[in-house]
């Protein structure tokens, strides 16, 4: 289980129309672990971040080149987009649940990939929800409108939508920024306790958060990857003057 | 110097204010003016003649003796007309509006946006003309009857419709969060998925909106109806959609230049039921728009 390579990067660039927004990226996200993004705004780790599930394909004038595997697979090779989005699952920075029932909005991505029998969605949804830990706050209003959900909990619902298609990977563009330290707090531990079943990787703001949820942590600036590293390594010893000088909070 | 200026000011504002409260009130007074002298000239009319004969009576024989005032052939004729124009206007319309928000490419939409705000200017007399020379010989000879029909009226307020509908769905369509439609790509639903069982659904108090402006188009409109539609005062079936009816607008526009007295008077009781009409419509309008801002 340890140590195979879930994604590799190599020699990643890429261009909003002329802005060079990555640059020459080569990196490794290990299975089952959390490999957390940090750097200052801008700096591109969100945008790495979508380009793992081709979500950058929807912004006009985005140039990908360079080599993105998932298990040896080129991610902008054969592989239907729509299937490697359902292998590569994707939680927003702001919740973003359907304007539907909860239920439905668990719903519909097994629906979406043919799943039709009410028993088996009936299944999908109560797993989903258990996963994210959000059942027995909802279980008993599954009918109801997703946006009667506070925003914590709306994340949580994101968060199991996302798993309802029973992802490989699990992308995860600052999921707490929006949110309140407890809310934060809990999908923290959930990070925790899905990394056993999913490849997590994970955009923070926070440098606290990347320490306490994550395994390995990359560090970004102006594009670049400056340091990639365990987390513990890259943060009580930074082999870099710009990581250390961003982690001991001298700027960003 | 500088209280003199600050006193002009104040007059400026003050100034500004009254001619801003005056332009509000006579939208707002026109409608009460109307709302009162409909009512003043056409409610005594439908008394006399008896609400209920009036509303539910089949017979519109204004120049016998005595006359005779019903007028549910024509409630039914405008309901008729209405509800067709639904049938045609309002898929055609959705699926307009979604192709134009999600689908169709910048060069296209830049044809196709002017040619639909095209299609709101023209009068309706001209739309009368078309469904004359082109409508009415179409539905006589593929279909039977004079031409002149509740179907032909249908299709022509269909047409007549579509861009109120396009218009209005298509930004209900552009309001939705991006967030949601992103949310479902990156589940992998295609476009076509995301856009018809998460974006529409989204818009739905807006395209709801869309429809019951439409509604309120069709049932209101006159001169094309009017030209199209045969003009019958009988009352139909729904399976007679080959014969012409009558509708409440088509009604007061086609007796009201000779009409006097009791006749003029139960005419404009024509139009006191028109305005109702419209009245709840546009209720059920504001009530959507409330129930969206919840």
């Amino acid at each position: 289980m340890e140590n195979d390579n879930k994604i590799i990067l190599k020699n990643v660039n890429l261009w909003y129309t002329d802005f060079h927004a990555l640059k020459n990226i080569s990196m490794d996200i290990p299975s089952h672990m959390v490999t957390a993004f940090i750097g200052p705004s801008g700096c591109g780790k969100s945008t790495l971040i979508k380009s793992l599930n081709r979500m950058n394909d929807l912004i006009e004038g985005c140039k990908i080149t360079g080599e993105f595997l998932l298990d040896g697979e080129d991610i902008y090779g054969q592989l239907d987009v729509n299937m490697l989005r359902k292998r590569v699952g994707m939680v927003f920075q702001k919740p973003n649940p359907f304007p539907m029932s909860i239920y439905d909005n668990v719903a519909y991505g097994p629906r979406t990939h043919g799943t039709k029998s009410k028993a088996n969605l009936d299944e999908i949804v109560e797993k989903s929800l258990k996963d994210a830990a959000i059942w027995e706050e909802c279980k008993d209003r599954l009918k109801k409108s997703a946006l009667s959900l506070s925003g914590g909990q709306q994340q949580r619902l994101c968060i199991a939508r996302a798993l309802s298609v029973a992802p490989e990977v699990l992308l995860m563009d600052e999921p707490t920024s929006a949110l309140d330290p407890i809310s934060t707090g809990k999908i923290e531990d959930l990070v925790t306790e899905l990394k056993k079943d999913y490849t997590i990787v994970i955009v923070t703001h926070n440098m606290q958060q990347a320490t306490r949820i994550s395994d390995k942590t990359a560090f970004f600036l102006l594009g670049e990857v400056i340091e990639h590293a365990g987390t513990e390594d890259l943060f009580s010893r930074p082999q870099d003057q710009r990581t250390e000088n961003y982690i001991t909070g001298r700027f960003g | 110097m500088g209280k003199h200026s600050v006193r002009i000011s104040a007059y400026k504002e003050l100034f500004a204010k009254i001619l801003f409260a005056v332009s509000a009130s006579a939208a707002i007074l026109a409608v009460g003016l109307i709302c009162v002298f409909l009512f003043m000239q056409g409610l005594p009319a439908m008394w006399d003649i008896g609400i209920l004969d009036f509303l539910t009576g089949t017979d519109w024989r204004p120049t016998w003796n005595p006359p005779r005032f019903g007028i549910l052939p024509m409630i039914v004729g405008s309901l008729y007309v209405t509800a067709g124009a639904i049938l045609f206007g309002v898929p055609i319309g959705i699926f307009a509006a979604i192709f134009m928000a999600e689908v169709c490419p910048m060069p296209v939409y830049k044809v196709l946006k002017p040619a639909i705000n095209l299609l709101a200017g023209i009068p309706s007399v001209v739309y009368g003309y078309f469904g004359m020379v082109v409508l009415v010989p179409f539905v006589r000879t593929n279909f039977g009857g004079s031409g002149a029909s509740i179907l032909t009226a249908s299709i022509l307020l269909g047409i007549m419709i579509l861009p109120t509908i396009i218009s209005i769905s298509e930004s209900a369509l552009r309001a939705v969060p991006r967030e949601l439609y992103e949310g479902a790509v990156a589940l992998g639903a295609s476009h076509e998925r995301a856009v018809f069982w998460v974006v529409l659904p989204a818009a739905k108090s807006g395209v709801m909106a869309a429809i019951i402006l439409g509604i309120g188009r069709a049932v209101g409109e006159t001169m094309a109806v009017r030209m199209v539609a045969g003009n019958q005062a009988v009352l139909r079936m729904p399976y007679e959609f080959l014969s012409g009816t009558r509708t409440l607008t088509a009604n007061v526009i086609l007796e009201l230049g000779y009409a006097a007295d009791e006749h003029r008077a139960a005419l404009i009781a024509t139009g006191v039921v028109l305005f109702v009409f419209i009245m709840l419509i546009n209720a059920l309008f504001s009530l959507l728009k409330k129930k969206d801002g919840a």
